[in-house]
């Protein structure tokens, strides 16, 4: 397939994608897209297949049925080139999941070394920028278990930027911190998100997406209930669900 | 070094503690080269079996049914039968089927001799083990590590050779010990094939110089520092991939 993609197009487009997991249906046919630069909340409670859907973005989870494309390039498919789509694609976890047994700086270098081949003062030469850009000068030498759950976090960032993706997944990232550090993670978001970089975000922080979000999707029970701009979508939202888990949890 | 050696020598004369395998050059050249043999047996097995431990433990992981299946049905043959029976089974039976080479004196003889069936069979047989301790470590490593290192863009392979093997290492370590430390000692094995290892060459040395007790006490000695060097160099290597915050 020859890939015709354009800026203007959308960067992510899903089309009424369906994942089982067994018997239980965790999408039931969710589609949108994502334009390139935007930054995308998805929001909605625990179950309602939110990570599943980040998850089927990268290729980690295959889907069943519908369609998925990243820069035009077709993921539910056997072909796929799992390198190709996660050089485009970022992805920071709950759980940070740093490899334990390299420092800050090899844990940023690890990629871009052995699945780019790249030359290796290049990339420590942009690692050392990348620790630098979340704020972890000093700490290139130290070990994931040395490191505050924040620090690890924003490790994983600048582990997950060293690969120049387009699109960086974020899910629930700040879900495991406690509420001092979260800040420090968000802000480093933030920053991204300001310079342009598209970024899907799975999070409970709703003053963040209020803040960062250009548009927010909600989420239940494998379908997409409501969605719109954080202005309309936390003033005005229609749909009983959303009303119910918003006055939970604002 | 000559004074030791007449020193040993007197030993004999006024105690009768027979300690020829030192004193004697023609017997010292014999033993040494046993202990040798031994070490280097040792080693190429340890290096071997560990390589199977690792190859294996990665096709295990395979999604290959048939692969899984081959290497299932290795260690099954390998741990539930006896190391001497299997060293037999390589030696007495293989061995003879083998093509035959044509030597430097122009004699014919088997491809390979009891010094290589000991090491094939000695390293199947820890390789095996190796393979079960390997897969315990693998095992261990979290799934959510791999996952990252999947969205990163490593292939299978990158993620056994770069985050898995190196993490499970860690843990399996202790047990690896165990088992290469028992397979030194079963390096004494090759004796029943004739391997000229430190065993063999002391039961000629004591047969022909009936100096049986003290050539246990020196072979019991020998194990002993091998098997204690061996375990000290592991301990440095468990101590240098020591990592903080991991496995503590």
């Amino acid at each position: 397939m020859t890939n015709a993609w354009t800026p203007d197009q959308p960067i992510v487009s899903i089309k009424d994608v369906h994942k089982s997991f067994g018997p239980v249906e965790v999408l039931k046919g969710v589609s949108f897209n994502v334009r390139k630069g935007e930054v995308v909340c998805i929001i909605g409670p625990s179950g309602s297949g939110k990570s599943t859907l980040l998850r089927c973005i990268n290729a980690l989870v295959p889907i069943e049925k519908g369609s998925i494309t990243v820069e035009g390039q077709e993921v539910h498919d056997a072909a796929l080139d799992k390198l190709e789509l996660r050089k485009k694609v970022g992805m920071v976890f709950q759980s940070y999941n740093l490899f334990p047994h390299k420092t800050a700086l090899e844990n940023v270098m690890m990629a871009p070394i052995h699945v780019l081949k790249r030359p290796r003062e290049e990339v420590e030469a942009q690692a050392r920028r990348l620790i630098k850009k979340v704020r972890l000068e000093g700490k290139e030498d130290a070990y994931p278990g040395e490191l505050s759950g924040g620090q690890q976090q924003r490790v994983a960032i600048a582990r997950s930027l060293a690969m120049n993706p387009d699109i960086m997944l974020f899910d629930e990232v700040t879900a495991a911190l406690d509420p001092e550090t979260v800040k420090e993670v968000l802000v480093t978001i933030r920053e991204l998100a300001e310079e342009g970089m598209t970024c899907m975000l799975v999070t409970h922080e709703m003053g963040f997406a209020r803040e960062v979000g250009d548009h927010i999707y909600f989420t239940d029970r494998g379908i997409i209930v409501e969605h719109g701009p954080p202005a309309t979508f936390f003033s005005n939202a229609s749909d009983p669900r959303t009303r119910a888990f918003l006055s939970q949890i604002l | 070094m000559e004074g030791l050696w007449d020193f040993l020598r007197s030993l004999h004369d006024a105690y009768g503690i027979n300690l020829v395998h030192f004193y004697d050059t023609f017997e010292r050249g014999r033993m040494l080269r046993g202990m040798w043999t031994s070490i280097k047996l040792a080693a190429v097995c340890i290096v071997l079996s560990v390589l199977i431990g690792i190859l294996g433990a990665w096709l295990q992981g395979s999604r290959f049914k048939v692969l899984k299946a081959v290497v299932q049905g290795y260690i099954q043959f390998f741990r539930n039968t006896p190391p001497l029976v299997q060293m037999y089974f390589f030696y007495f039976a293989l061995g003879p089927q083998m093509p035959r080479v044509v030597n430097e004196y122009g004699i014919s003889q088997p491809m390979l001799g009891s010094f290589e069936w000991a090491v094939i069979s000695l390293s199947f047989f820890a390789g095996a083990f190796n393979i079960e301790i390997f897969r315990s470590g693998v095992e261990a490593v979290q799934r959510s590590t791999v996952e990252a290192a999947e969205s990163l863009g490593f292939n299978r392979w990158q993620i056994y050779r770069y985050v898995v093997l190196p993490l499970a290492v860690r843990v399996c370590l202790p047990a690896l010990n165990n088992n290469l430390v028992n397979l030194i000692k079963t390096t004494t094995q090759a004796y029943a094939i004739a391997v000229p290892e430190t065993l063999f060459v002391a039961s000629q040395i004591w047969s022909d110089r009936i100096n049986v007790f003290e050539m246990m006490v020196t072979l019991l000695t020998f194990y002993l520092l091998l098997v204690g060097i061996f375990v000290w160099l592991m301990t440095r290597l468990e101590r240098s991939l020591r990592v903080p915050g991991f496995g503590q």
